[in-house]
């Protein structure tokens, strides 16, 4: 299988008339491999799950009584006797999306066929994502037990927050580490040669696209959990 | 590089050689087909027992006492959930979506088949949990399927304590199992399709079931978060869900949830649900139709637009199940108002199918007797749904027999029946053998009418008030006793059919090893599974070439074509314009 990769035919149109004649097409629709398409679709649906997530914690939030914590009060780190609000997710947001840079490259680095360069940069990206996990341990730990929140209740207003809070970033959180050994692992096959023997690097860009995903999901979370 | 699609590159497929992973841990879509039918329909057959505990309940409530009230609400939980999710669900894209799509679309697998092999066995595990539930303390959840808070983790409901864990746990491990075989049937349908087979040439069975597993990966996710936040608001305490509550004369420790938040997500997935198990059923029963009509099918492009059209608009119609849970009215106008217009491409196919069938040359074989049985319980079902989605008559008839005999004449019977009609038409392809037609006539016209001995009466029963989920109904005054005598007599119905289905197993398992060998193509159908060269079809599905495709999926009866069916991989004979 040495001729894998998938290029354009090169009767493909370009505008609408090509979106028609890809729709219309036979083999396949979307010209891109099946792990591919596979992936896109899985994010699609993976995309409901958060909307869902985020959708029913701003419904919790309008409808609980009790008034919400502030989370930039809540979030915020003491560090050399100044109080600096969201100090903390500030870097991990910058973690995170440092990741998806090192993560862009790697895919770059694919295609052009340089094996040693995928793997450091995929190395550089499971490590900023282990990081991330490592910083939000620390915070669930200082929320836990400085702050005493719990999911069933906290000291600083309605009990809803630190549920939604636990699920939600929980559930990011499962993500990215289960991110983290899917990227360690497509990166020990890149080292080990598998994809230089079957020349296609494919398997890198559709874990560089669950890898983005994820990013893009956080961004959200930052901004209706946060900044909110 | 030349452009070579995926699906024409040699593929090095290994093919199984022990017992074992040929029927067991096998990767072959036609066995996990297989494997999925009979796992539903064994767990489907548990929730007709528990239906007919049911009926015995409610037509004899003074002569016998089987069940406990506590168990009557179980059964009816289980029941509904069963059939709905673990038998229709599983049955129409596990089952029929595993062996047709690659079948039809002219594929050797679906795409991924070793995740298609785990999709099986995560299914098997999430009914595994669901069937322990009725062996744990307390035994299975009696929250009603919809499993509404507060009351469905509230102490004093049946199963509070271990069954409502169980059933959320199962549910979140069926979604997982559905997503990885619903990956796999949307990505083979979309991007392995044989040399010529266009999306608008695909059979109609290829596109509901495609179009249904879309929706699937779309309305699932809402079924997962909230099964995810009422197993931590039961667990751990929290109050998603739960408002500020006395329980047993004791303040509950929740506080601030909301209960309509679970109804909203609940119905967000439970629409689009309905659509998930009737459009494969309206693929399954096109094909039927025109196969034993020997005439195309009429307006397919206007059928596929139909699909489409009825799955999008399943995503904005799911408060019609809410208008009496106190939300804002101008909602329920809102919701009123795509409802009805959800009738619009349904009654487009219903015209259609009647359309097919007028002026064909109609073979009232077993599966089409099933398929012209469909039509008139959908019928049926779906003008009660157009009385359901108007408010003002919604609200009178809410939670009475009447929507009781509505959704079960709609995706009960309806999808059942063409479950029925798809394994009787597609048997001989499956094993090689042929069933007994006679008896195959005997278990539909039994079934047929029996169902309408059962669903008729209910709605009469729900114009006269009668409640549902009540155990006993005695000493409500504005109950006639003449009431209680319409009950009697749908469960003696609901029993007789019951009982009537032991024909359909006798059928299907004696003829599996005694049956008259059957034809290749024993109905004269144009699609590709039919022109396989072995029956059954070996692993791997075609010989060392993919069939090429070279017109639609329903030449029946064309002009001066030498017999009345011209299969799709047959090239148009010279000077022959091919329709699609």
């Amino acid at each position: 299988m040495s001729d894998n990769a998938v290029s354009s035919p090169a009767e493909l149109e370009e505008g609408v008339s090509g979106f028609t004649q890809d729709w219309t097409s036979d083999k396949q629709t979307f010209h891109a491999p099946w792990g591919k398409a596979m992936m896109w679709i899985f994010l699609l649906s993976d995309t409901f799950i958060f909307s869902i997530f985020l959708t029913s914690y701003m419904k919790v939030r309008i409808t609980t009584t009790v008034p919400w914590p502030n989370p930039s009060e809540v979030f915020a780190l003491t560090l050399f006797g100044h109080h600096i609000p969201l100090l903390l997710i500030a870097i991990m947001t910058f973690i995170l999306i440092s990741s998806s840079g090192t993560m862009a490259m790697a895919v770059n680095f694919g295609y052009r066929r340089n094996r040693k360069a995928v793997v450091w940069l995929m190395g550089a990206t499971a490590l900023f994502g282990a990081s991330f996990v490592g910083m939000q341990a620390f915070e669930w730990t200082k929320l836990i037990v400085e702050e005493g929140v719990r999911p069933w209740g906290n000291p600083m207003g309605a009990a809803q927050f630190g549920a939604s809070f636990f699920m939600i970033t929980g559930f990011h959180g499962l993500h990215v580490s289960a991110g983290v050994i899917y990227l360690t692992y497509i990166a020990i096959k890149v080292g080990r040669g598998d994809y230089d023997r079957s020349n296609n690097y494919e398997a890198v860009e559709i874990a560089g696209l669950y890898w983005h995903f994820v990013d893009l999901v956080w961004v959200f979370i930052f901004a209706f959990f946060y900044l909110w | 590089m030349a452009y070579v699609a995926l699906s024409d590159r040699g593929q090095v497929i290994s093919h199984p050689h022990s017992w074992i992973t040929k029927y067991v841990w096998s990767q072959d879509h036609k066995v996990i087909a297989i494997q999925y039918g009979i796992t539903a329909i064994a767990v489907g057959v548990l929730a007709l027992v528990l239906s007919a505990m049911m009926r015995l309940q409610l037509g004899f409530p003074d002569t016998l006492s089987i069940i406990s009230p506590s168990e009557y609400y179980q059964y009816v939980t289980m029941h509904g959930m069963i059939m709905v999710i673990y038998l229709l669900t599983a049955l129409f894209l596990g089952g029929f979506g595993n062996y047709l799509i690659p079948l039809m679309v002219g594929a050797r697998d679906m795409v991924f088949p070793y995740m298609n092999m785990l999709s099986y066995w995560v299914y098997l595990v999430s009914v595994i949990i669901l069937v322990a539930s009725f062996f744990v303390p307390g035994g299975p959840t009696g929250a009603g399927w919809t499993l509404y808070p507060p009351q469905a983790i509230m102490h004093g409901t049946p199963g509070a304590d271990w069954g409502i864990i169980l059933m959320l746990v199962s549910l979140a491990v069926f979604i997982v199992a559905f997503t990885m075989g619903g990956l796999n049937y949307v990505t083979t349908v979309l991007q392995a399709r044989t040399r010529g087979m266009t999306m608008i040439r695909l059979p109609l069975s290829v596109w509901g079931i495609f179009t249904a597993t879309i929706l699937g990966l779309l309305a699932f996710p809402a079924l997962l978060v909230s099964a995810i936040m009422m197993t931590l608001d039961r667990l751990l305490g929290t109050s998603f869900f739960m408002p500020a509550i006395v329980s047993m004369g004791e303040q509950t420790s929740y506080d601030g949830g909301s209960p309509i938040l679970f109804q909203h997500l609940f119905w967000f997935f439970g629409h689009p649900e309905v659509y998930i198990v009737a459009l494969p059923a309206f693929g399954l029963v096109s094909d039927l139709l025109s196969t034993h009509a020997r005439k195309n099918i009429f307006g397919y492009r206007m059928m596929v637009w139909a699909i489409v059209i009825i799955g999008a608009l399943s995503f904005v119609v799911w408060a019609h199940h809410m208008y009496v849970s106190g939300m804002n009215p101008y909602f329920g106008f809102f919701f009123a108002t795509t409802t009805l217009i959800i009738a619009v491409p349904t009654a487009i196919k219903v015209y259609n199918w009647v359309l097919t069938l007028w002026h064909g040359n109609i073979h009232l074989t077993v599966p089409m007797l099933f398929a012209i049985g469909f039509i008139f319980t959908f019928v049926h079902g779906g003008l009660t749904g157009i009385f359901l989605g108007n408010v003002v008559v919604d609200l009178p008839l809410s939670d009475t027999y009447f929507v009781v005999g509505h959704f079960h004449m709609v995706m009960g019977v309806s999808p059942i029946l063409v479950v029925f009609g798809a394994i009787y038409h597609w048997y001989p392809k499956m094993t090689g053998r042929m069933f007994n037609s006679a008896m195959g006539k005997w278990h539909f016209w039994l079934t047929f009418l029996g169902t309408y001995a059962i669903y008729l009466p209910m709605h009469y029963l729900g114009f006269l008030g009668v409640p549902r989920r009540y155990f006993a109904y005695e000493g409500i005054d504005f109950i006639p006793e003449s009431a209680m005598a319409l009950n009697t007599q749908i469960t003696v119905a609901a029993l007789f059919v019951a009982v009537v289905q032991i024909l359909f197993f006798v059928n299907i398992i004696w003829s599996m090893f005694k049956g008259p060998k059957a034809d290749p193509n024993p109905w004269g159908a144009t699609t590709l599974e039919w022109q396989t060269a072995e029956t059954p079809p070996i692993h791997g599905n075609w010989g060392p070439e993919l069939p090429g495709v070279y017109r639609w999926a329903y030449d029946y009866s064309v002009p001066g074509a030498e017999k009345d069916f011209i299969p799709q991989n047959q090239p148009p004979a010279p000077g022959e314009k091919v329709v699609i």
